[in-house]
């Protein structure tokens, strides 16, 4: 098959589930709705009697919903780790695989954003934040980033769209509503692949790329730093920031690997992300793990050694006391069984790779439950443990950040092309250079950019 | 779609940018006045008295009037002078087994520390200091984050998880973050010194239902502290009965004192 008609095979496969109208997906929209409708409810319940509701009283004051919000913040981080590091480094595979990841990054962070709103005692003076904001505060910190964060991600999700929407706008005019027409008509901005166009949108691309690596890196410290900033046993910790930001690459990659063996059969593209998606990204993931196993040894190997009288009732705890069942099941499986299946050469394949990051995204929530509750709980003095346990209320919204992110992931996959059409078409243009004469290929090198006629909007595969 | 240079999109995103700001600044400054209309309580508190107030807590006196078969007076005083919410203990009385296998006792008000945690890391400065050493809270802009309760080293501040009980005197109180009543749902609270009883010259309502005068207020500019019957040279005072503050290695500078001798574990 010549490279043209494998881009014209690839462009019909992408653009099929934009297009298919699924029952699945119906039924799949409604059951999260319903999830985050209960979640309202249970939130209006809040609004209405305070924090009473919630299971945190004045010993262990943040519970489940900073849990939660340092889990989500830390699932966005691979969006744009996979998507920024293997753009930059040129890393031919990552086409399938990056837009789902930015997918992942802004549903992550719109879920883990409510979070800190959520927990709020006074929500209706949320603008405080801006007109008595202290920049002395961490809090300030996280507001700063996690929006610039988002910004960043949706504009470097943004400017690698623009061909595929203008390809969109070409071919599926008659076959979208009036909404969806008008979207892919607007947001193509007039694109018609000109070399100009080609090398503004390179540049911008490239420029995100190296903006958006700095700021993640600076979410998930500032993220720490709302512990690490306090004298509490457990949280006193130098180490916390590349703590999180590793810790948050593993569990972040891990949900990468979960959504692409989700879209993979969902959208029928097991062509386009092969057994060697999940073996590369496994690699990754094994790395991110192996790092995070140091930090986390490093973490508590220094705590143990010296048992000051600072640490040594959390340590305990955590050991052989009250949280001792989470601790010691996430060293079996969110460390131990995950690390072996991604390492061992007969487990090295999709349904281990796959297991492993389910495995993963559970024990990296849990992981995250006993760094934040038990140092809540520690008595700092002569008085009993704090005791947390959550309620309904805070049950159900936690329930209905998973539902509401999987709504936006699913729907963004849905309504846009899931796969980069344009990067995607580059690639299958080298592979088929690769397969041509070398000498074809020495004589006329292929220039940079665009792919030879390939242009969205312009003349090639239609 | 016409060309369109980056200078015409410059000037665009230019002019967007200032009609949306002269929208919003107009607005923003309203609410900011409004703010401050609000915050003349807020703006009392930081008339100086001239004092820098610290407490001396005498902890061989403390007996947590067991001796007297009561529940703690200082509590109690402190409990009905602020009208505090079931669940709040502004000042609290700890009790522990000493090393001889007998109890000791720490009283615990804030200790208002000279860098205060809590202070620090408050992101919209609802926390406090006020010129005479006070750390107070601004109940009227506190937007219920808790990040004070993480920080406080000594678990000295609480939380308004529901709609706190104001009875019929804190339902009609005039609120000055000195003086926290009524209180506010959503809100952290904790001791105050009893800045409002300190403004008039009266001592702590804790200072003075103590039975056993174990409680002092000291004013560091002038030197001296009292119990409320007799007064001593509050320098020479904490210097001649060994006077520690808890959990001093954290460098937080409180200004509550703690007089040792009852068998405690020293510091804790």
């Amino acid at each position: 098959m010549n490279a043209e008609a494998e881009v014209r095979e690839m462009e019909a496969a992408v653009l099929r589930p934009v297009t298919e109208r699924s029952r699945t997906f119906i039924l799949f929209v409604l059951a999260a709705v319903a999830v985050i409708l209960w979640a309202l409810y249970a939130w209006s319940v809040q609004l209405r009697n305070g924090l009473e509701v919630t299971g945190m009283r004045n010993h262990v004051s943040w519970g489940f919903y900073i849990t939660n919000f340092v889990f989500w913040i830390g699932i966005s981080h691979a969006g744009t780790f996979i998507s920024a590091v293997l753009r930059l480094t040129g890393v031919g595979w990552r086409t399938p695989v990056v837009r789902m990841a930015e997918f992942m990054t802004v549903g992550a962070l719109l879920v883990g954003g409510a979070m800190p709103v959520v927990d709020l005692g006074r929500p209706d003076r949320i603008l405080n934040l801006i007109y008595h904001g202290q920049l002395n505060s961490p809090i300030l910190w996280d507001l700063l980033s996690v929006t610039s964060y988002f910004t960043g991600t949706l504009i470097y999700l943004y400017l690698p769209l623009i061909p595929d929407l203008a390809t969109c706008r070409d071919r599926l005019s008659d076959k979208v509503g009036p909404l969806r027409r008008w979207f892919f008509h607007t947001f193509s901005l007039g694109w018609q692949g000109t070399p100009e166009q080609w090398r503004l949108l390179n540049k911008g691309i490239r420029a995100m790329c190296m903006m958006i690596i700095a700021v993640m890196i600076s979410v998930h410290t500032v993220v720490s730093f709302i512990f690490a900033m306090t004298w509490r046993a457990g949280w006193h910790s130098t180490i916390f920031g590349p703590y999180f930001v590793i810790g948050a690459i593993y569990s972040g990659i891990a949900a990468v690997v979960t959504e692409m063996w989700i879209f993979r059969k969902t959208f029928r593209f097991q062509k386009y992300i092969t057994p060697n998606h999940f073996r590369w990204l496994g690699n990754i993931l094994l790395a991110a793990g192996l790092v995070y196993f140091y930090f986390t040894s490093a973490e508590y190997i220094t705590a143990v050694y010296k048992m000051s009288e600072h640490e040594l009732g959390l340590l305990q705890a955590l050991f052989h006391g009250p949280y001792s069942g989470y601790f010691w099941s996430y060293w079996i499986g969110g460390m131990a069984i995950p690390l072996l299946l991604l390492s061992l050469p007969r487990t090295r394949n999709m349904l281990g790779i796959g297991i492993a990051s389910i495995l993963i995204n559970i024990f990296m929530w849990i992981k995250r439950y006993f760094i934040v509750i038990p140092s809540m709980a520690v008595p700092l003095q002569p008085t009993p443990w704090g005791s947390y346990s959550p309620t309904w209320v805070e049950i159900s919204i936690v329930a209905a950040t998973f539902a509401g992110f999987a709504l936006i992931v699913g729907t963004l996959g849905k309504s846009v092309p899931l796969i980069p059409m344009w990067e995607m078409a580059e690639e299958l243009e080298i592979e088929s250079d690769a397969r041509d004469l070398a000498e074809r290929k020495r004589s006329a090198p292929r220039p940079a950019g665009p792919v030879p006629g390939y242009a969205p909007g312009g003349g090639a595969g239609r | 779609m016409p060309d369109v240079t980056r200078r015409q999109l410059l000037r665009w995103i230019g002019a967007g940018g200032a009609g949306v700001a002269s929208g919003v600044i107009p607005f923003l400054a309203a609410a900011g006045q409004a703010g401050d209309a609000k915050g003349t309580a807020r703006e009392q508190t930081l008339q100086s008295t001239g004092r820098q107030w610290v407490m001396v807590v005498d902890r061989k006196k403390c007996e947590g009037c067991t001796t007297i078969d009561k529940p703690p007076r200082c509590k109690a005083a402190c409990k009905k002078e602020h009208f505090v919410p079931e669940e709040q203990n502004w000042m609290e009385v700890y009790e522990a087994p000493d090393e001889g296998g007998g109890t000791y006792f720490k009283p615990r008000p804030c200790q208002h520390c000279e860098k205060a945690p809590c202070e620090h890391v408050c992101p919209v400065e609802a926390t406090y200091y006020n010129p005479d050493g006070l750390v107070l809270i601004d109940h009227e802009r506190c937007i219920g984050c808790r990040f004070c309760l993480a920080a406080c080293p000594f678990q000295a501040r609480y939380f308004n998880w529901g709609k706190p009980e104001n009875p019929p005197g804190a339902a009609f109180a005039s609120y000055s973050p000195e003086y926290p009543v009524p209180h506010r749902i959503g809100t952290a609270e904790k001791c105050m010194f009893c800045g409002h009883r300190l403004r008039q010259g009266k001592l702590p309502a804790c200072v003075e239902g103590c039975p056993m005068q174990a409680l002092w207020m000291g004013d560091l500019t002038e030197d001296v502290a009292t119990n409320g019957t007799e007064a001593v040279r509050l320098s020479a005072f904490l210097h001649e009965r060994h006077a520690y503050r808890d959990k001093e290695e954290l460098g937080t500078r409180p200004r509550v004192f703690y007089l040792p001798g009852h068998g405690e574990d020293y510091g804790r």
